[in-house]
């Protein structure tokens, strides 16, 4: 059943409406959400969303609770290939919980929060940005971490990453949630404008094996992957120093040695290279730069250090 | 006058961006001003410019207290200005939720590292701020309750009002918070409009910075005098939203008074003209901020009153 669960008039002639799919079955009161689309240039969780309605439409009678899939709480930006609320250039992911008496954006947030709090487990999923390919992850912050992990495994991704909270991120959709006692795992994966069809087959997966662990799922599972976990291990930024176009020669998911070459970043006006970049730590990338053209500060990977390489910090 | 390079940064195939500070007297670090972070913030930008051209022509003639040092940087990314873009240019983020920045991080948390290590250490900072919202407001000047704050300080001013704001988790990356976290006393002025020049309200400015810079001992020119500034907290600013969306046809101006329930803007249907609501206030006061642009969508913030 597709519901709207927050709308406003536009100028002229038409409403902006945030909608969702409520797929239910069985006895069960437990609720599992689908979130995406906050970003509207993130793609691989429109993907993901509809190979989970369309597997939950074809089995319904393995499912034994709710299901709600919101494939779109930017709908103007997905529409127009904008990251923020159009009109607004606001970033939706920084303005939760919203107000009922604030702008429109502020209004439609507070819906959402509304409408989302009471999940079991709610799962937000992002894919970066632009500029960057991430591999299957999940992101959880230090305060969560107890509570979370353990449900972040069950989601056949390749990494976990414990970080710490920032003051600035309290405005996210997840954090609001969390703290309002809603379990919530943001899933970032892929990049964006783009979909990673192998990606979203994996956290498909992962999705189905979740719901099966707490008991919303009877269907066929796959076995899912051990994630790598960050926890007390440190991240290596690599950033550019350099401005020009970034041609990596290492590739995601590699491991590689601190001070090994990864990339340059090259001159094509003077035909030379501007800089060569390095690992700045021994590890698995699982962040690389898409987008070639940088200028100083571009982030161009991050490398889990290795577990060996910490001790030796130590 | 000094004028120095702040920051530099290269681009691919852009001239470098550079930014640019002018130092007026020498001395203790006592006021800092900080125009536009956003490429459509062209009036911040222009109340800079003429306090540059003011402060030159003070310095030449003594009215600088010796001993006392000021800082002008009137525009911190003017390759957003250049292009037409609001924010930066290649990932459309926000300088302004950068600080402190972080000079081995992104190019805007860069910028702002960069920005940010030449704005320590001054008493008083002062950045000309802009709504995100299209609309004209009254001038006024604001302080974020951090704790470190002195409220009073914004009468010197001579403003109508002096806002104290509550921040909220976004606001602890903005210059204004961190300023007053490393104890510089950080105020932000509201210079009227926000991508065009509206020269009275950039005057009003003008007069109200110069009027704090004299009051705090660090200038010796006389300005007129100002408003007895009325401290309000942000709370006591009522907003009016729409309930309906359409054309917008204002019917008042900031500034005036309204009383409780009077119409002061309409809209009206954009295909075939009939009034579609009445905008009324709910409070008697006077209007703060008023909505600028034709169309207008539902739960749109119209007005804002501060209530009498």
């Amino acid at each position: 059943m597709v519901k709207t669960i927050a709308q406003a008039s536009l100028g002229v002639h038409e409403k902006l409406m945030i909608r969702k799919n409520t797929i239910r079955n069985g006895s069960s009161k437990q609720r599992l959400s689908i979130v995406t689309g906050i970003h509207g240039d993130e793609l691989e969780g429109q993907y993901l969303a509809y190979l989970i309605g369309s597997r939950l439409r074809e089995k319904i009678e393995y499912l034994n609770g709710t299901v709600d899939i919101y494939p779109a709480m930017n709908p103007l930006g997905i529409d127009s290939i904008t990251r923020g609320i159009p009109l607004f250039d606001i970033d939706m992911n920084r303005i939760f919980p919203g107000s009922e008496e604030g702008t429109m954006p502020e209004a439609l947030a507070a819906s959402v929060i509304n409408d989302l709090k009471g999940s079991d487990i709610c799962i937000d999923v992002h894919s970066s940005n632009i500029f960057l390919m991430e591999i299957p992850q999940i992101r959880i912050s230090v305060p969560t971490a107890e509570v979370l992990v353990p449900y972040a495994k069950m989601l056949n991704v390749d990494f976990i990453w414990v970080h710490e909270s920032a003051t600035v991120l309290e405005s996210t959709l997840a954090h609001t949630l969390n703290s309002m006692g809603t379990k919530t795992l943001v899933v970032e994966m892929g990049v964006g404008m783009r979909i990673t069809k192998e990606y979203c087959f994996q956290v498909f997966d992962g999705v189905f094996n979740l719901m099966k662990n707490i008991g919303m799922w009877s269907g066929e599972t796959v076995p899912v992957r051990e994630p790598v976990i960050s926890l007390n291990r440190s991240v290596g930024f690599v950033n550019s120093d350099a401005a020009g176009i970034f041609v990596p020669c290492a590739k995601f998911g590699d491991h590689v040695e601190k001070g090994q070459l990864i990339g340059q970043v090259l001159d094509p006006l003077n035909g030379s290279p501007a800089a060569d970049i390095k690992a700045v730590c021994s590890g698995m990338i699982f962040t690389l730069r898409e987008y070639p053209v940088v200028y100083g500060g571009s982030l161009l990977a991050r490398i889990l250090m290795s577990e060996s390489e910490e001790k030796c910090h130590e | 006058m000094n004028k120095e390079i702040i920051f530099t940064l290269r681009s691919p195939y852009r001239e470098n961006m550079d930014v640019v500070g002018y130092r007026f007297g020498s001395g203790e670090r006592s006021a800092a001003i900080v125009g536009s972070f956003r490429g459509n913030e062209i009036q911040q930008m222009y109340v800079c410019s003429q306090l540059v051209k003011i402060l030159r022509r003070l310095e030449e003639t003594g009215q600088i207290v010796k001993g006392k040092e000021i800082m002008v940087i009137p525009c911190v990314n003017y390759y957003s200005m250049n292009i037409g873009k609001r924010f930066w240019p290649m990932d459309n983020t926000d300088i302004n939720r950068m600080f402190p920045g972080y000079d081995m991080g992104e190019t805007t948390q860069r910028i702002a590292d960069g920005v940010f290590a030449r704005l320590q250490g001054y008493e008083y900072g002062i950045q000309l701020a802009s709504f995100y919202q299209p609309g004209n407001f009254l001038g006024h000047v604001k302080m974020m309750e951090t704790g470190f704050t002195d409220k009073e300080l914004m009468k010197k001013f001579g403003l109508r009002y002096g806002i104290v704001r509550e921040p909220r988790p976004y606001d602890t990356t903005t210059l204004n918070y961190n300023w007053q976290i490393w104890e510089t006393k950080a105020f932000s002025v509201y210079s009227g409009s926000t991508d065009r020049i509206d020269e009275n309200a950039a005057r009003e400015s003008i007069d109200a910075i110069l009027r704090f810079l004299n009051g705090t001992g660090i200038i010796t020119r006389k300005v007129r005098p100002g408003y007895l500034t009325s401290i309000i907290p942000e709370s006591n600013v009522a907003q009016i939203h729409t309930e309906t969306a359409g054309i917008f046809v204002s019917m008042t101006e900031t500034g005036r008074e309204a009383a409780e329930n009077d119409v002061i803007g309409k809209i009206v249907d954009p295909f075939d003209g009939e009034t579609l609501s009445l905008i009324r206030t709910r409070f008697s006061g006077i209007v703060f901020f008023e909505y600028d642009s034709p169309l207008i969508n539902e739960h749109t913030v119209v007005f804002k009153i501060i209530r009498e």
